[in-house]
């Protein structure tokens, strides 16, 4: 790959296939088995605006994958597309050979395997923080009280909240809720995790705490899709970035790689922005 | 005070304004029942129940009271032989049945206006994290969405029931012996107590509304959701 001033209204299907076949893959990474999130050749458009462009992307189980990309590139909704928050026009997105169903319990089954974690944390308001976690179990996973409440206090333990666990949300910290919000996600023992730029509400001080649940998430292997301006988490735990631009996936790499030597002009001009102050 | 005690041995009123009481709640309920379906269609993603919906909350709020109750009393039961109950039931009990039918009918539209305003309140990333961790819609509504909603919705709801005690007294119109119906006895029987009978209904009225006026104030500040 050459041509490191490439004309960027073109897409590039075959370049991205081809940088994603040349990334080095991680031991922890199991690219033995189909791909735990697949899509093919999805486009969606919000009106007149074509948000996600012809978007081929496959996440093989335990893989660590960062989009990023500047605002408005389309990587939010392409994260709320795996889980069928958003729909799409065309193209094919299936989760563990399984293909999104349209509607109904089928997609509330599926979805119930897909963590999920929000820019605005979107705890339950009106329930306690032990309550936010146990609610899923309970109602979908059909476990009992005592159960739920057990595992509830596990992972609240594990985020570092467990304290807080009668409290009700507004009474909590930003980076405080986004743990919750991540023991609450873990508690369906998802197969993969969604995060739509979960740091990016947060005041600064409180990013690291939350960066720091998820890189312990990445390296006990959870299969996670971040969509995310934190270079360092980018660089400190995942598999592979990918980088979108107007609808676009411009350029796909392992961090190193693309952020020391980035392909394509709209990389370069973003990471010189970023990078530069 | 000689006319007075007379009229007021003359006027059960303490016996009108428990009529006035019970068709208050027992409408109430009923617009609390239907007006929370209406707003559950208006709220669902299905096309035609949002359009029934829309078309019960457009059609009876646009739509006198006076006229909904006649077309009961004098439509569904005298015309089309609809009973709500024995042939043998006194026609007060009656017409009690049919005011709180056509009184919950129109105030249900207010109360799921009141709900979906409720509705409104709860953000967007509420339901979208019910549905992320996979709650069907009905659960996402029952666990996270509408308990929610009812807070947001005390308040109007409040004014809803206020306006209702108050709009009870069509229910005269059918003779029903509630308040307002009392009153026309009053006023026609002793016309020089006129303004002294318009003060007592409206004391009445008042020691209804006005406690509940304050108790849904209240309540809307004690249980909102802290966002």
């Amino acid at each position: 790959m050459t041509d490191s001033v490439s004309d960027p209204s073109v897409a590039e299907p075959g370049r991205t296939d081809a940088e994603a076949d040349a990334t080095p893959i991680p031991s922890h990474v199991d690219t033995s088995a189909a791909p735990l999130v697949d899509i093919v050749g999805v486009n969606k458009h919000f009106g007149d605006l074509h948000v996600l462009q012809d978007i081929n992307l496959s996440v093989s189980k335990g893989e660590v994958v960062v989009v990023l990309g500047p605002s408005g590139s389309g990587k939010s909704t392409l994260c709320r597309t795996i889980n069928r928050l958003e729909t799409i026009d065309n193209g094919r997105i299936s989760i563990d050979g399984v293909p999104l169903p349209e509607e109904g319990r089928a997609l509330a089954r599926l979805r119930a395997d897909v963590g999920m974690v929000f820019q605005s944390f979107n705890l339950f308001a009106h329930k306690t923080i032990v309550e936010n976690v146990t609610l899923g179990p309970i109602k979908v996973r059909g476990k009992s009280n005592a159960e739920a409440r057990q595992h509830a206090m596990d992972l609240l333990e594990r985020v570092g909240v467990a304290n807080q666990a009668d409290k009700y949300p507004a009474q909590l910290s930003g980076g405080q809720q986004q743990r919750v919000a991540i023991a609450r996600a873990l508690a369906m023992d998802p197969k993969v995790m969604l995060f739509d730029e979960p740091t990016s509400a947060l005041d600064p001080e409180m990013v690291q705490e939350v960066l720091d649940v998820m890189v312990g998430l990445a390296k006990q292997g959870m299969t996670m899709i971040v969509v995310t301006h934190e270079m360092g988490f980018a660089r400190k735990a995942a598999d592979r970035v990918v980088f979108m631009s107007d609808g676009q996936i411009v350029e796909e790499d392992e961090p190193d790689a693309f952020f020391t030597n980035p392909q394509s002009t709209r990389a370069q001009d973003f990471l010189g922005k970023i990078l530069s102050h | 005070m000689g006319k007075f005690g007379q009229m007021m041995a003359q006027f059960d009123l303490l016996h009108a304004f428990w009529v006035t009481i019970q068709l208050s709640v027992l409408g109430a309920l009923g617009a609390l029942v239907i007006g929370t379906v209406v707003a559950i269609m208006r709220v669902s993603p299905v096309r035609s129940l949002q359009l029934f919906g829309a078309g019960y909350v457009n059609i009876i709020r646009n739509t006198p009271l006076t006229l909904l109750l006649f077309f009961c009393w004098f439509g569904l039961r005298i015309s089309s032989g609809i009973q709500l109950g024995l042939p043998s039931d006194p026609t007060q009990v009656l017409s009690l049945r049919w005011a709180i039918i056509a009184v919950a009918v129109y105030h249900a539209s207010f109360v799921a206006e009141a709900i979906r305003s409720g509705v409104n309140t709860v953000p967007q990333g509420q339901a979208e994290a019910a549905r992320a961790i996979g709650l069907g819609f009905f659960d996402s509504l029952r666990h996270v969405v509408l308990p929610q909603a009812f807070r947001g919705a005390v308040a109007p709801l409040g004014n809803v029931l206020i306006a209702l005690i108050k709009n009870t007294t069509v229910a005269a119109t059918i003779g029903l012996y509630e308040a307002a119906y009392t009153m026309k006895g009053m006023i026609e029987f002793y016309p020089q107590l006129l303004y002294v009978t318009f003060a007592l209904i409206a004391l009445g009225f008042i020691i209804l509304t006005l406690p509940t006026g304050i108790f849904f104030t209240s309540m809307s500040r004690k249980v909102a959701v802290q966002r």
